[in-house]
């Protein structure tokens, strides 16, 4: 498997005191722990984005704790402490007609990255490297 | 006032008498010529032969709702189509909707009704009356409009919504009556208050007729301290559509005894109530012509009221509507059954089978709320997907309601189960 490519759980969570808590809480016991997330949120309703140990593993743990859990792929764009440097990333997929649906940041172990979902990772990787961007690898997170 | 004296104030036993000449029509032509009617009579071993007095009546079977739609959409009409001059359509309890034809003479019969009603109220030529109620498949604006023109009185459709613009010609054309929902008029008023309009010095507004949803004395109460006398008004589209409303007196609405003969039943045996007894209401049209209407459950729960009223009129009244025998709610003035919003869901493959409904009323107005949980198989991370799903289900249930339905989104488990009876109905309105 790609290596650039990261393994994102995405979870629903009802929009109601005490539910984001609860997740928290299965995650916890599930002993799943996480790196970065972000949390989307509708008027009843909310999307979890979570990047995670093991996701895999996790995901099972999630499932059959009656959690509605999805697998989705992500890319991590390693950011340098620069000005422009995200720009420069966004602007490459932009021109390339490569859609970025949403994205959060990651204060990672040695460098800063910014996870992206695309509509079309395999192509967001390619011409990433091509144009010199540093990628985070899934073994790095 | 009076439109029509001989008949509003006939002696009581001449009114059986018609009566009882009418039901003996009626149903001597339905056994000859609906097969339909034929057909339960004969399973319910009665021949029109059995029927020798009015309260004879309690001998022939019910009609129901069910039976509507299980004949939809004109399978139940008795004369040919080009004999149908006008259609309105209300809610069915789940698939089809209720289909009404008309003949000429219904449409008459049920203008006659009205202008008797609203002479009733004092309501005449000089009046201009604006028709809020909604114009089109339902029957509130179209009925009110021929009612009032019938009586030589001005009509002003402004059917529902655009409450500014209504404000505003009630302003301009000196209007003096309203017909149209009690929660409407309760918003139109707010809305007049909030643009600097006091209905009592800048209107001619003095009459309001009120009704296709429940409301009470205290909401009577706070439109009249508007200046506005309002009125109940009752009837549904299996009668005809809005009909018959109370007098001056206020004491009952009075049924046009010629035109419906009701009786008060108890609704789990059947058996027929006295006068002064609450029970369910059924109807049997006796003039109807396109679709005949024998001892049908309306399922409004009501009372005959005793004596004469003090304006003279000798026709029955019924008092005001309690509530209802089946679990049918009111919002906005449409007539929503829980199970087309089941019906609706079903249709929908990201949804389970566990619904809830919420109904509020936020200011003068209903809301509705649909709880539904959605299936882990239809769960996408994409806020877009998941709002996207939530407007069609909100696009299928408006489709097939005719209100809008606020859907909420729920992780499956995460609404209640029953055991026992469900209660998936929340109403918290205060009427």
């Amino acid at each position: 498997m790609d290596d650039n490519i990261i393994t994102q759980l995405s979870i629903f969570v009802n929009n109601e005191p005490g539910r984001l808590a609860h997740i928290a809480s299965v995650l916890r016991e599930c002993g799943i722990n996480m790196k970065a997330f972000n949390l989307a949120e509708s008027t009843e309703f909310g999307i979890l984005r979570a990047i995670v140990d093991n996701p895999d593993e996790s995901y099972e743990k999630l499932k059959s704790a009656g959690v509605i859990v999805r697998k989705t792929d992500v890319i991590g764009i390693l950011i340098q402490d620069t000005p422009g440097s995200l720009f420069q990333a966004a602007d490459i997929m932009g021109k390339a007609g490569i859609n970025i649906e949403y994205g959060y940041a990651y204060n990672g172990k040695a460098a800063g990255a910014f996870f992206i979902r695309v509509d079309d990772p395999e192509k967001a990787v390619k011409i990433l490297k091509e144009a010199g961007i540093g990628l985070i690898l899934d073994s790095e997170i | 006032m009076f439109w029509n004296p001989k008949i509003e104030c006939m002696p009581t036993e001449d009114l059986k008498a018609l009566q009882y000449r009418e039901l003996k029509q009626l149903v001597n032509n339905l056994y000859s010529f609906n097969k339909f009617y034929h057909d339960r009579m004969v399973e319910h071993k009665v021949h029109p032969d059995d029927i020798t007095c009015l309260k004879d009546i309690a001998k022939l079977p019910f009609m129901y709702k069910q039976d509507l739609r299980d004949n939809y959409p004109n399978k139940m009409f008795t004369v040919p189509n080009n004999e149908i001059v006008r259609y309105h359509v209300s809610s069915g309890t789940t698939g089809k909707p209720t289909l009404v034809g008309y003949t000429q003479n219904d449409l008459d019969y049920w203008t006659e009704a009205l202008a008797r009603s609203f002479t009733s109220i004092g309501i005449g030529p000089e009046d201009t009356m604006q028709v809020s109620y909604g114009y089109g498949l339902f029957t509130g604006g179209l009925g009110a409009h021929y009612g009032a023109e019938k009586i030589g009185a001005t009509v002003l459709p402004a059917s529902t919504g655009n409450t500014e613009r209504q404000v505003e010609l009630i302003q301009d054309l000196g209007v003096t009556a309203i017909a149209c929902t009690p929660s409407y008029l309760i918003h139109l008023l707010d809305t007049a208050r909030n643009m600097g309009v006091d209905i009592q010095r800048d209107t001619k507004l003095r009459k309001a007729v009120l009704g296709a949803e429940p409301w009470s004395e205290s909401m009577r109460q706070h439109i009249e301290s508007y200046g506005i006398r309002a009125y109940d008004i009752y009837g549904t589209s299996e009668q005809a559509g809005p009909m018959f409303t109370e007098c001056e007196e206020r004491n009952g609405i009075h049924i046009c005894g010629d035109i419906m003969l009701v009786e008060i039943i108890d609704p789990d045996s059947g058996e027929v109530l006295e006068e002064g007894e609450k029970g369910e209401m059924v109807v049997t049209m006796l003039k109807k012509e396109a679709m005949p209407m024998i001892r049908y459950r309306i399922k409004d729960v009501t009372m005959l009221m005793e004596g004469e009223c003090a304006c003279g009129r000798t026709s029955p009244r019924i008092a005001r509507i309690s509530g209802r025998t089946d679990d049918m709610l009111i919002v906005r003035g449409i007539n929503v059954f829980p199970s087309q919003i089941e019906y609706t869901l079903l249709q929908i493959p990201e949804v389970g089978d566990q619904y809830m409904i919420y109904v509020s009323r936020e200011g003068a107005l209903d809301e509705m709320t649909v709880q539904v949980e959605i299936r882990p198989e239809a769960f996408t991370d994409k806020m877009e997907d998941m709002l996207a799903l939530r407007g069609r289900i909100e696009a299928a249930l408006k489709k097939y309601l005719n209100i809008y339905v606020k859907v909420e989104l729920k992780a499956p488990g995460e609404l209640p189960r029953f055991t026992g009876k469900a209660k998936r109905v929340v109403d918290t309105r205060v009427i």
